[in-house]
């Protein structure tokens, strides 16, 4: 009696703090939410009530502009070719690493696995030089390029691992089957793969999908924005039209979250397997 | 050389023949003399596959690691000892380490150090703690646990970017969440220009990366703590142990390899920390909410100081480097080994 009780009271007082920690996460997103449906004056007089009246016009004329789509697409665009190629090389990297012997194997692992410890930062000045020189500045090669060379290191180590989980047994047995090593890569390792190719494919669409600095120097013509940068260069161009930005802003928002929505597990997975284990 | 098929154990025998027609048939019609020079010339040939599959397989990835990451790090520490406005091939001005000596006199890079420190210091004591404390509550069953896990983590998919301008919408002081609630609770003497204050800008920093990034620590105690066996708790319940001594003794120190790993991605992060601070301040200000990489890109993008912004990404270059290894070899030298290669914070 007294300790279903006690678990009702301490139900009770778990439920308040998530409550409490949930609604700090809530209410910032709400109040861009419901302030995109007011206008300016609204903002001021009720800043927490509901919009009366709703104001629809913010995010519809978001919606009837191409400062919105186009970044859209830029970012999908990028996004899609930058992990259809990261995946591709990093699996055939991946695959030598993890199943042939070779004289500097691991020297060679070793370099790639220490690109974890380079800061993107670090690069970004002489790679715009690089980018100048090889004419990729405002073409979208000049941000997939590098962002897939930055994302070989996490893919190579994690695709690496499962790749050798699969049995070698099962390999023999393709060999035997006349298969070449490509074939065995191709027909058997990546459809037995697939589970490691879904949750590296969600951490690197997350990883370009927010990538800003780069996108930036990258892009100065602004039909190649991508979704940040198209955000942080609304908010410099409306800065007193409060109302105008959070629609923008909450817009921008729903691409990444609807993704979060589809892909939550691999995404959470891939976090908690990138962190912790070899 | 040793080229083969094999594992990297070594588990099974080379193949003794890839061309068989059949799953098992067509060997065995063989006699063992007449298999043996088709075994080793096949064996060669199947070496030299080998080989060409290591070198086509490797050259994509080598290829754009080397000239995307390794050269462009390379070319920083070239160009951090030249005077350089960035234009005209490759720089000429060669000053050594003048750039570097100035570093060590710019009071901005100097607090730059300081700030970073401010931020690692306060995500230790407050934003690490709170993710803890979250990750074991949703640890316990309780209904709506799956909801709560979604709703904590969602702002870490939302980039930097986004969540900046929305807090500067919130830290504004006419229009802002903060200011508006504090008018109505009646503290209007408690309001501040929240992002134009230098007392109060680092601090508003912060809590904007406390606000995106526990849900990410508290996933990974998570999945810390879902790792600890059950047995372990619940036999030191039943000896007695009250819920503190079971979290001190037990939960605690088992997590022990998760919290370092979430400390050293708190610290690797505060290091490279850019959009945020770009978007919400700008790092103002008078400088006091900027960051080294937020100093670098002023130097090099605005004010086409290029030699001396090298310096100052080598610098963050060394830092990282410095103390990822000093972390491996002093604080991380009890878990698994060569973890620290498998972790990093995504920009």
């Amino acid at each position: 009696m007294s300790t279903r009780k006690d678990t009702k009271v301490r139900h009770f007082w778990l439920h308040l703090i998530a409550i409490i920690v949930g609604a700090g996460i809530i209410v910032p997103v709400a109040f861009g939410v419901l302030g995109g449906f007011k206008d300016n004056g609204q903002l001021v007089t009720n800043p927490f009530g509901l919009p009366s009246p709703w104001v629809p016009e913010n995010y519809t004329a978001i919606l009837g502009s191409s400062g919105f789509w186009r970044p859209l697409f830029n970012s999908t665009v990028i996004a899609l070719a930058t992990v259809v190629l990261l995946v591709v090389v990093a699996s055939m990297a991946a695959y030598v690493f993890a199943r042939f012997n070779f004289r500097g194997r691991e020297g060679l692992y070793t370099l790639f696995a220490a690109g974890l410890m380079f800061p993107f930062a670090v690069a970004i000045l002489p790679l715009f030089v690089l980018l100048r020189e090889l004419s990729l500045l405002n073409s979208p090669l000049g941000v997939i390029l590098p962002q897939v060379a930055f994302g070989l290191p996490m893919t190579i180590i994690i695709l690496r691992s499962f790749f050798r989980t699969i049995p070698g047994e099962v390999e023999e047995a393709a060999i035997l089957d006349g298969c070449t090593p490509f074939g065995f890569f191709w027909r058997i390792l990546m459809p037995m793969a697939r589970p490691a190719l879904a949750t590296v494919s969600v951490l690197a669409i997350v990883a370009s999908w927010n990538n800003f600095m780069l996108p930036l120097v990258v892009f100065t013509d602004p039909s190649w924005w991508t979704l940040p940068v198209g955000v942080q260069q609304f908010q410099g161009q409306y800065a007193d039209d409060t109302a105008r930005v959070l629609a923008y802003v909450v817009l921008a928002m729903l691409p990444a979250l609807g993704f979060y929505a589809v892909a939550e597990r691999q995404l959470v997975g891939g976090l908690a397997s990138g962190a912790t284990k070899g | 050389m040793k080229t083969t098929t094999q594992g990297p154990e070594g588990r099974f025998p080379a193949p003794s023949s890839h061309r068989t027609p059949t799953r098992n048939g067509g060997r065995s019609g063989l006699h063992p003399e007449q298999l043996k020079p088709r075994v080793e010339g096949s064996l060669r040939r199947r070496r030299r596959l080998d080989k060409l599959t290591i070198a086509l397989f490797l050259a994509p990835a080598m290829a754009l690691f080397i000239v995307l990451v390794v050269g462009p790090i390379a070319l920083a520490m070239y160009t951090s000892l030249f005077k350089w406005n960035g234009f005209g091939g490759l720089p000429e001005n060669f000053v050594g380490l003048d750039n570097f000596r100035r570093l060590l006199e710019d009071e901005v890079f100097l607090g730059d150090l300081k700030r970073g420190l401010i931020l690692v210091l306060l995500s230790v004591v407050v934003q690490l703690p709170v993710a803890l404390g979250l990750a074991l509550l949703l640890n316990q069953p309780m209904r709506g646990r799956a909801f709560y896990r979604l709703v904590f983590f969602a702002p870490y998919v939302l980039s930097e970017v986004i969540t900046a301008v929305l807090f500067t919408m919130i830290f504004s002081p006419n229009q802002g969440l903060i200011d508006q609630s504090l008018s109505a609770l009646g503290l209007e003497s408690l309001q501040q220009e929240w992002l134009a204050d230098t007392s109060t800008v680092l601090y508003a920093l912060f809590f904007v990366i406390s606000w995106k990034y526990f849900g990410l620590h508290m996933i990974l105690y998570l999945a810390g703590r879902q790792s600890i066996p059950k047995e372990l708790n619940e036999a030191a319940l039943t000896d007695g142990a009250g819920t503190w001594q079971v979290f001190r003794h037990v939960t605690l120190p088992l997590l022990g390899p998760t919290i370092r790993i979430s400390i050293f991605l708190s610290i690797i992060g505060a290091i490279q920390l850019f959009d945020m601070v770009w978007v919400l301040t700008g790092g103002g200000p008078i400088h006091s909410s900027e960051t080294m990489a937020v100093t670098m890109f002023q130097y090099g993008f605005r004010r086409s100081e290029v030699g001396y912004a090298s310096a100052i990404s080598v610098a963050m270059f060394l830092i990282s480097l410095v103390f990822a290894l000093l972390y491996q070899r002093f604080v991380m030298r009890r878990d698994i080994e060569g973890a620290i290669t498998t972790m990093r914070e995504k920009r």
